[in-house]
């Protein structure tokens, strides 16, 4: 049965204030003064004018001792030394792929940083070159790590653990990278039958759990099998509820992830991204996180 | 147009999950994402609606202007379309790049309102053969997030429903000239019909089924899309293959039918969508572009 759900729009709301610990944050648009205390370090996202101290972006503003800067809620992934990062190769060249990452420049990935089918270290050769096609083509997703930042701020991936490497099958959401939590590990095996891997850069992967962890040691022979209903549905949920989070500006990481998933359970996989069962489910999630926390 | 670039992976999980009736997004293959309608977004035309589906933003506006009639029609008004593909949308689209996409779209909508039935023309002329109302549509693309044609056929339907267009009267004195008097009441004025007017419905072939408002992701894994206009009682006004692909006879048909069937329950809800608004009237807080 066809469903067509149309609707007015709703002005929105001011989320329930007070509710979270450190909603004292200090928020700032552009332009607004900071202090004008001349003791202070300009950092990013901040500009002297007039003696003042100024933002330049809209978002919260973290001090660092003597240090001041504003972290944009909404913003370009800068790279990070040792970020996992979730990317889409753009362009093949000579000895290194191009691949989107969400920052401002296009990473790379040089072909000696990366472990090739076999396993086995050993020089590149010129056979290694011609088929970097058949490793990695153009529109691949891969899951790397942050191997350097250079001076203009691109960055350059590796991919030599066995952890890393070509994407399969499963579904990407884009999310603001300010959005993404800084945690100990970035891969996530979610009890309720999905992994997911936040990527620092605000690239989220949500894919089926594979069987045997072995397996992907080789990482280039993509599975193509049809991926199991039950599977789907979880996959499916998860992304919804990844989008209800960030729609509500809540921080993502796997606990909240999956407290969310939780509290979706009583609505169909498509009325969560209704904006009022969206705001439901996220109260609920930001209940049970408080809780949590004690 | 706006496209993305998917691995085959992804594909191949787009593909399965439509055999298996069950999207990425968790709909089913004839459900349309949430949509958003809102008339009277600018005031200064005579009738706009702006449209949200998905993440698909379009904006339309009505302006009447007074003309000739066509010489072919001498007793008709007309409509003139325009659609305007904003750099804001995509970066493709900057400069002349939205003007390919953009005329395509003109096309289309021509197309879906040249017959005699879609709208009155007769009842936008004021005096046969000199004057007449000329209704220029203006489209404006914000955001392309997959299934354009439906997104602005529905905003189309929302602007001209809530187009008002100023009572005029014919005075002619004792030596045959005629003039035109306007009516002094700003509230005084004549509403369209748009009972008729259709809306497009575009099938995508994806696997071996088809889908309703295909989201980007699943347009780069379509071949060949079917346009369809429906009206309000199921009638097909008019028919477009978009892609490169080729479509059976076959499929075809089941396209058709399924394009009748969520044609009929795509206008129930817009016309119970725009009444209820109606209803509102000045009660209900105007959300735009900054709520």
């Amino acid at each position: 049965m066809a469903a067509m759900e149309l609707r007015l729009p709703v002005p929105r709301k001011v989320v329930s204030q007070g509710l979270a610990r450190g909603s004292d944050k200090h928020l700032v648009a552009p332009g607004d003064t900071i202090t004008t205390d001349t003791g202070y370090m300009r950092g990013h996202g901040t500009y002297m004018g007039d003696e003042k101290l100024v933002a330049s972006v809209a978002g919260a503003v973290e001090r660092v001792n003597k240090l001041i800067c504003v972290k944009a809620l909404k913003t370009r992934y800068n790279g990070e030394v040792g970020d996992i990062v979730v990317g889409r190769i753009t362009e093949v060249q000579q000895k290194r792929w191009k691949v989107e990452t969400n920052a401002r420049l296009d990473s790379v990935l040089l072909l000696s940083s990366m472990n090739l089918p076999g396993g086995e270290l050993r020089r590149r050769s010129a056979e290694d070159e011609l088929a970097m096609r058949d490793y990695l083509q153009e529109g691949d997703l891969i899951s790397a790590e942050v191997q350097a930042v250079f001076s203009d701020g691109a960055v350059s991936l590796h991919t030599r653990s066995l952890k890393y490497g070509k994407l399969g099958q499963g579904v990407l959401v884009q999310v603001s990278p300010s959005l993404v939590k800084r945690q100990k590990t970035h891969f996530h095996d979610l009890p309720c039958g999905a992994s997911v891997i936040l990527g620092n850069n605000g690239f989220i992967w949500i894919y089926p759990t594979p069987e045997q962890k072995d397996e992907e040691a080789g990482g280039f022979v993509t599975n193509l099998e049809p991926v199991p209903l039950h599977d789907r549905e979880v996959i499916s949920r998860l992304r919804n509820c990844i989008l209800a989070l960030v729609a509500q500006k809540l921080m993502l990481y796997d606990t909240s992830i999956l407290y969310c998933y939780e509290a979706s359970l009583p609505h169909q996989i498509k009325d969560i991204l209704k904006p009022e069962v969206m705001q439901e489910i996220v109260l609920e999630t930001r209940h049970r996180l408080l809780e949590l926390e004690g | 147009m706006a496209s993305v670039v998917l691995s085959e992976a992804e594909k191949v999980y787009i593909v399965h999950g439509i055999q298996e009736d069950l999207r990425v997004d968790g709909r089913g293959c004839e459900d349309y994402r949430c949509t958003e309608v809102e008339t009277d977004v600018v005031s200064n035309t005579s009738g706009s609606a702006r449209v949200k589906l998905g993440h698909t933003d379009i904006l339309v506006g009505v302006k009447a202007e007074m003309g000739t009639p066509k010489l072919e029609k001498p007793d008709e008004g007309y409509l003139e379309f325009f659609v305007d593909c904003s750099a804001n949308a995509t970066p493709e689209f900057e400069g002349r790049g939205g003007e390919e996409l953009g005329t395509e779209i003109v096309n289309t909508l021509y197309r879906i309102f040249s017959n005699g039935s879609s709208i009155d023309l007769k009842s936008l002329c004021i005096n046969p053969r000199e004057h007449c109302w000329v209704l220029y549509v203006d489209v404006l693309l914000l955001e392309c997030g997959g299934n354009l044609f439906d997104a602005i056929s529905i905003a189309v339907k929302a602007a001209l429903f809530n187009t008002r267009i100023p009572k005029v009267r014919v005075l002619e004195d004792d030596e045959g000239s005629k003039e035109i008097e306007l009516s002094d009441d700003p509230y005084d004025c004549i509403r369209l019909n748009v009972d008729n007017v259709p809306c497009i419905i575009t099938l995508s072939k994806i696997g071996c089924r088809h889908v309703v408002d295909a989201t980007l992701q699943e347009e780069a894994c379509s071949l060949a899309s079917l346009l369809l206009s429906v009206t309000n009682r199921g009638t097909l006004t008019c028919m477009k293959k978009l892609g490169k692909g080729s479509l059976d006879p076959e499929s075809i048909f089941e396209m058709m039918e399924t394009g009748k069937k969520v044609g009929k329950t795509l206008h129930i809800a817009l016309q119970k969508t725009l009444e209820k608004e109606e209803s509102l009237g000045t009660t209900r807080q105007k959300v735009g572009f900054l709520g």
